[in-house]
């Protein structure tokens, strides 16, 4: 009983002792930081993922606070109501900023690709682009090692089984922009999501000519420059045989997406169209 | 006698040398030669021809555009096809030219190479050129280092301002495993090579040189030290005692003078200048003959070939055509490896042509053709006992893994020489040096970074 009672005493004494002291340091070192950088931080996703260009999530906490105007401070990742939030925090009008996604500019799943070579050496896609073209004849295409998948703080990659490319979730992605540097080959591309999410982009990065790219992968985008005449906006250009969309420009028509030889056009969240029965449609009409 | 060697690390690979006392075959020069534009280190060489245009055996088709940069040739005499975008064996993409030869250009061209060539300088007057001649010559011919790093010669001959080398190492080590292409080189052409030294020194004005053979090669060490005490008695052959990777540049200074290069440095900081023994012979071609580098010794090799051998191609020659040459690719074939089973790479385009810096075409079967599958690290410590260099290959390749790239440039990762002797060693088969490799270049772009920061 005695022993119980001695041992109680001891560390509890300690403990308070231990107390005392931890309290009279706290008071005595105490370090003023602004109240509203935790007020701040608390409205960001803490993934200390940079792609606001601060060294994460405090640092961008602290830029809020000690700013003018929150022109150029947009954190992707918290989205446009946590910036707004933000904003009133700290006393600052927020700027609204277009919201972006990270898409995927190569198309060449397995059935578009033929493996024409095996690899074996050390599993990262940065490895294997110093090493050769890839296990497939296209040198610009995915090559699904997934070193975007693992740099992805959000979960919103995964490989796909079935075409062994990446998937990007819109939902969970929130175009922080780590996956555009972790890819070796800058396939992936943060563009406007769009209204509703409607967005149109050339899915292949190949800038072989024509033919040469056409025997790599069917699907690849052959510069034959169908899509830049077929576009009222001028929003295509081809250079060295490859499409690209300025997204500024496009206007989401989408005839660039029918017309593409190729399908390297990809287009997302568009309604299911039906388009034999509009022409159906068009013809009963122009008939009666 | 004991025989020389270098000090830290090293292995033993199975030498492999099938073709050891196979003499060179020339090779029948092709109706089509695509030639790359980059074919050493350093900026690409500017075209100088278009479309249509002719050229005969030898000309020049590509001008050297910079100090780091060498001359390219025409292997055969025709007609410029195309200058277009062509494959490389590692299956990208890369600025070539093709020319193509008629019927009439190709029977004029076997004729010329059947018949020993017309000597351009005798020996009285190769003896009468300056050192500044000398330089020429090989800037002229498009001569690289032909050991494989293809490093343009010209640059190693000028070293920089304040620098002097003392003595002139000719690397006649052949440390990889299957490749006998110096080897039949020296067997055939001993005189020759003798002669390309004594210019190579002139060239670099040193007094001493030192043919480093490795002891495997009796025949050869026997035939260059009679032929050099012929000759000129300031040049030595060295036998070496046979180790992996002795044929390194930092390896073999050491191992010959006992001089150790400082780190990052050159080797020209430890006096020596290193040459390749097909770099030497190159250079005879050149100032003798008045023939640029246009053809090579490589040796086509494998277990399963049916015909290996070292044969004499005309660069821009597609690499399948070597294959047919030595018997056509076998069945169960896994893989083709460009240079040796140490250091070369693993190629996925037969139609890609021969360029300055292939010594060897490997075909290796299945079974040695796939990685044993990779076990976890047991912390045996094989790696560092192997690097040549005295890294840790286990630590950083983990901090490459890891990408802490400031941790792996302060374990010295640039100090690698890629020989692969960690990977070869390791046990659990890891695939040390693949991450070693990309810590290398993320750390050296970031180096090349941090340098030029100052002058913007």
């Amino acid at each position: 009983m005695n022993s119980i009672l001695i041992s109680i005493i001891v560390l509890g004494g300690t403990g308070i002792l231990c107390a005392a002291i931890l309290y009279f340091v706290a008071r005595r070192f105490y370090v003023e930081e602004d109240p509203r950088i935790a007020l701040v931080e608390e409205l960001l996703p803490g993934a200390n993922c940079g792609g606001c260009g601060c060294s994460g999530c405090h640092d961008f906490a602290c830029a809020c606070v000690s700013a003018t105007t929150l022109d150029g401070l947009n954190c992707p990742g918290a989205g446009e109501e946590a910036m707004r939030k933000i904003g009133e925090i700290v006393g600052l009008a927020s700027v609204a900023s277009k919201p972006m996604v990270a898409v995927l500019r190569c198309n060449g799943s397995c059935e578009n690709r033929p493996v024409t070579s095996v690899y074996d050496g050390a599993g990262t896609c940065a490895i294997m682009n110093s090493v050769y073209a890839g296990t497939t004849d296209c040198s610009y295409g995915c090559i699904a090692f997934g070193d975007c998948v693992s740099a992805c703080r959000f979960g919103a990659l995964q490989i796909d089984p079935e075409t062994k490319l990446p998937v990007i979730d819109e939902d969970k992605c929130t175009a922080c922009g780590i996956c555009v540097k972790a890819c070796p080959r800058h396939l992936i591309e943060l563009r406007a999501k769009g209204p509703r999410g409607l967005r149109v982009w050339v899915a292949c990065a190949n800038r072989d000519r024509g033919a040469m790219a056409m025997k790599e992968c069917k699907a690849a985008c052959i510069g034959c420059g169908k899509c830049k005449k077929e576009c009222q906006f001028e929003a295509i250009t081809v250079e060295d045989n490859l499409a690209y969309i300025d997204y500024n420009k496009c206007r989401l028509c989408k005839k660039c997406v029918d017309t593409c030889p190729t399908k390297a056009i990809h287009s997302a969240n568009f309604p299911v169209k039906r388009p034999a029965k509009t022409v159906e449609e068009n013809k009963e009409s122009t008939g009666a | 006698m004991k025989l020389r060697t270098f000090t830290i690390g090293g292995i033993h690979p199975a030498e492999n040398k099938l073709t050891a006392s196979s003499p060179i075959i020339g090779m029948e020069l092709p109706r089509e030669a695509v030639i790359p534009f980059a074919q050493h280190i350093g900026a690409p060489a500017a075209c100088l021809l278009k479309k249509g245009d002719t050229v005969r055996r030898g000309d020049l088709i590509a001008s050297a555009s910079g100090f780091v940069s060498a001359n390219v040739h025409s292997p055969i005499s025709g007609t410029v096809a195309k200058i277009d975008k062509g494959t490389t064996a590692a299956g990208y993409r890369t600025d070539t030219i093709t020319i193509v030869a008629s019927d009439a250009d190709h029977e004029a061209d076997s004729a010329s190479v059947s018949i020993p060539a017309q000597i351009l300088r005798n020996e009285a007057q190769l003896e009468a050129l300056t050192p500044e001649e000398i330089v020429a010559i090989v800037h002229e011919a498009g001569i690289v280092g032909l050991g494989g790093a293809t490093f343009p010669t010209k640059v190693k001959l000028s070293p920089p301002p304040g620098m002097t080398a003392d003595i002139l190492i000719i690397n006649a080590v052949e440390c990889e495993p299957f490749l006998t292409n110096d080897h039949a080189l020296m067997l055939e052409a001993p005189t020759e090579i003798i002669s390309g030294v004594r210019m190579l020194m002139k060239a670099a004005k040193v007094d001493k040189a030192v043919i480093a053979i490795e002891a495997n090669k009796p025949d050869a060490i026997a035939l260059l030290t009679d032929v050099a005490a012929k000759i000129d008695g300031r040049i030595e052959v060295m036998p070496l005692k046979v180790k992996y990777p002795q044929g390194g540049e930092k390896q073999l200074i050491e191992a010959v003078t006992g001089r150790e290069v400082p780190s990052g440095a050159l080797p020209i900081a430890a006096g020596a200048i290193v040459q390749n023994v097909a770099t030497a012979y190159a250079v005879w071609r050149a100032a003798a003959l008045g023939e640029p580098l246009i053809d090579r010794v490589i040796t086509v090799t494998g277990p399963e070939l049916r015909k290996p051998g070292n044969y004499r191609v005309a660069l821009g020659t597609p690499l399948r055509m070597l294959i047919e040459m030595a018997g056509g690719i076998p069945e169960n074939t896994g893989k083709v490896i460009l240079g040796g089973p140490m250091m070369g790479k693993a190629i996925v385009k037969l139609d890609a042509p021969t360029m300055k810096g292939v010594s060897g075409l490997l075909i290796l079967p299945m079974e040695q053709a796939r990685r044993p599958k990779t076990e976890p690290c047991i912390r045996c410590g094989e790696c560092v006992t192997a690097c040549p260099m005295g890294l840790e290959p286990y630590l950083i390749a983990t901090l490459s893994r890891f990408s802490r790239w400031e941790d792996a440039e302060a374990e010295k990762i640039m100090n690698c020489i890629e020989c692969g002797s960690c990977s070869f060693a390791c046990p659990s088969s890891r695939p040390i040096l693949d991450f070693i490799r990309l810590g290398k270049s993320t750390v050296g772009a970031a180096i090349r970074a941090r340098a030029q920061q100052p002058n913007k």
